[in-house]
């Protein structure tokens, strides 16, 4: 309590210090002992190498002209454990790798207020890794890597047991995941780009009410992954070009009361795959080019699929069984083939975007070998006059005419 | 025996059969390309008429082609020539019109319309394929004696190399599930010219479907360059071997 109060008080009249290679003090970790709670360090452009530099104090570090920290890929090289800090343009290199511990370039453990911004970090084991803090802001930083084993690589920014943080403009790329999440809540991720990471561009569990805007996944070896979490926002993001064997442009897993709004899921082998996800709103998407657009499974339930276009995909909807108890509605379908007599904007016929082919496919994948063939565009028309198959109730009562102007 | 080609080629054209096919596919690939404004879309449209409509049509044109060039064929076997130069020579110009119509046909439009890479390889290899089914039809109609006989043989071989195999390659798939099959059934695709053109023509199209757990098998084997070869290859030999048949029982043939 004493000490706080006196790093209140030393607030008001902060100092600062000045580390550089020409300077009276030619270290970081000099120049941190040295501070006092609140004092500013500027370091002047260079190369330091200190090993681990710990951060016990309220203090900011200020970058000018590009200052480079190297870990010699044998230490964690920047360690906080206060509150209050803030770290502004440096570039962070080469941080160890260990099997045993998370070695971070940047690691904030149980820190309050703390700020990251525009940091370079480039060969990290883990890129920023924050535990058991609130109210942190990461801002305009990027975070890349050597792509290697996914065994050999951490996250590029990783939180857990978070609350309050703002991951804002950063990019990742190159680390097993983009961005990961475990226990946080009430977080805003916006306008980041994750690409090219061995796992997923964003993976999350556990992570309730929070929110993920404007953010783009690109090429990312499994797309996006979130779990076990409850009322998350994901507005106008981008998935695309995730393609693989098992690669989705997002897996929902045990996702409920969540809204997935005004996003574009582009040439990506599954859309959307949702498994054991409840009442979630799946509206205003655009789902084109995919290999599925999207892969409902049978334990989902209460899920509000409207509104959004699908154009160009392979498949439409596949599921695994004949129970479909999400509804489907006024979504534009490319392969409708209905009419709109009345004039109310809706076809008039219903649309069933399972065809049998897809359910065959989902029974046996080697049937993908027959994709396109006359045999299996008759099958489909023969199943559309006399359902056996596939599930009746899947079905959009009022599809759209005309594609949304996503 | 170039000669001998230019008249058959001259005899076809007067047919006016090939000009009335060629203005069908202008007139198919025109209305595709210019109504949808979706590109990709077109191109599976134009696909789906591809991989039905072409083997049709090329099989129907080459076997009907061999019965109407009767009488000029009995003329040429008075003259002193051989009769290998002459079905080869009504093979190839079968083919080259055959090819010609399909490439004009499908490709001014797509010129017009600035088509990607991905609609001149359809057509390419849509070429190919007409020339493998003409190869096939002949040696159909070589096999029969009547006109009614031989273009029913050839409408059969038609429906099994279109659909029949598929049926077979399903029920395969659908009673052997529980075995490894995805290797057989690309050796097994391999056995039927359409369903090759139409695997080679979808790993271009629907690369993202396919990438799935059996696709990347699949589109590793077919878009490496063994894969490419082999596609190749394979269609070569769907039309070398068909010619070289019929060539050896026209040679015997009592006409």
């Amino acid at each position: 309590m004493g000490l706080m109060l006196w790093c209140t008080a030393h607030f008001l009249h902060a100092g600062s210090i000045r580390v550089g290679p020409e300077q009276g003090i030619t270290s970081i970790s000099g120049a941190t002992q040295k501070a006092l709670c609140g004092d500013t360090i500027w370091i002047e452009s260079g190369l330091y190498k200190e090993g681990n530099i710990v951060l016990d104090k309220s203090l900011t570090l200020m970058g000018m002209g590009n200052p480079v920290l190297d870990g010699e890929k044998k230490y964690e090289i920047l360690t906080v454990g206060a509150d209050d800090v803030s770290i502004v343009g440096l570039t962070f290199i080469n941080s160890g790798y260990s099997a045993m511990n998370d070695f971070a370039s940047i690691k904030i453990v149980g820190s309050r207020y703390f700020k990251i911004e525009s940091c370079t970090i480039r060969n990290s084991y883990f890129g920023i890794h924050v535990s058991n803090c609130s109210y942190g802001k990461i801002w305009n930083c990027s975070v890349e890597g050597t792509p290697d084993q996914e065994q050999n690589t951490g996250n590029a920014i990783h939180f857990w047991k978070c609350d309050h943080m703002e991951v804002f403009n950063n990019l990742s790329s190159g680390h097993r995941d983009g961005i990961y999440l475990e226990f946080v809540t009430d977080s805003r991720i916006q306008k980041n780009t994750s690409t090219k990471n061995i796992r997923y561009g964003l993976h999350f569990m556990f992570s309730h009410q929070n929110s993920y805007q404007h953010n783009r996944f690109l090429k990312n070896g499994a797309g996006v992954a979130v779990m076990y979490s409850h009322q998350v926002d994901m507005i106008q993001n981008e998935f695309q070009d995730n393609w693989g064997p098992s690669s989705f442009g997002i897996l929902l897993k045990d996702i409920t009361d969540s809204r997935i709004i005004h996003n574009k899921f582009i040439r990506n082998s599954a859309g959307v795959f949702m498994e054991g996800s409840n009442r979630c709103v799946i509206d205003s998407n655009l789902f084109q080019e995919n290999g599925w657009a999207l892969r409902v499974q049978a334990s989902c339930t209460d899920n509000q699929i409207a509104y959004n276009n699908f154009m160009g995909n392979t498949f439409d909807v596949a599921c695994n069984g004949t129970l479909v108890l999400s509804k489907f509605n006024s979504n534009y379908w490319d392969r409708y083939k209905g009419y709109d007599l009345n004039k109310d904007q809706f076809g008039d016929i219903p649309y069933n975007p399972v065809s049998l082919y897809s359910v065959l496919v989902e029974q046996n994948s080697a049937f993908l070998i027959l994709l396109r063939s006359a045999l299996t565009v008759i099958l489909d028309e023969v199943e559309k006059a006399i359902p056996v198959l596939t599930p009746i109730d899947l079905q959009d009562l009022s599809p759209v005419l005309t594609p949304y102007p996503l | 025996m170039i000669k001998i080609i230019k008249y058959f080629l001259i005899d076809i054209i007067k047919n006016k059969v090939i000009l009335g096919l060629t203005l069908f596919f202008l007139v198919t690939s025109f209305s595709l390309l210019y109504l949808d404004e979706n590109q990709t879309k077109a191109v599976l449209s134009l696909m789906n008429i591809v991989i039905i409509v072409v083997p049709l049509i090329s099989m129907i044109f080459a076997g009907n082609y061999y019965f109407n060039a009767y009488e000029f064929k009995e003329v040429l076997l008075s003259l002193p020539v051989a009769r290998t130069r002459i079905i080869l020579s009504e093979m190839i110009a079968v083919s080259i019109s055959l090819a010609l119509s399909l490439g004009l046909g499908l490709g001014i439009p797509a010129l017009i319309f600035g088509a990607g890479s991905t609609i001149l390889y359809l057509i390419l290899i849509t070429m190919v394929l007409s020339v493998a089914c003409a190869a096939i039809a002949l040696l159909v109609v070589i096999l029969s004696r009547e006109k009614s006989r031989g273009l029913g043989l050839v409408l059969l071989a038609w429906f099994y190399f279109s659909l029949l195999y598929d049926v077979i390659i399903m029920t395969l798939l659908m009673n052997f599930s529980d075995y490894p099959l995805e290797k057989f059934v690309v050796f097994l695709a391999a056995l039927n010219p359409i369903d090759l053109c139409r695997i080679s023509m979808m790993l271009k199209l629907d690369i993202s479907a396919l990438m799935g757990y059996t696709g990347a098998l699949y589109k590793e084997f077919f878009s490496s360059l063994i894969g490419s070869a082999f596609t190749l290859g394979t269609m070569l030999l769907w039309i070398l071997i068909p010619t070289l048949i019929s060539i050896r029982i026209y040679r015997k043939k009592d006409l």
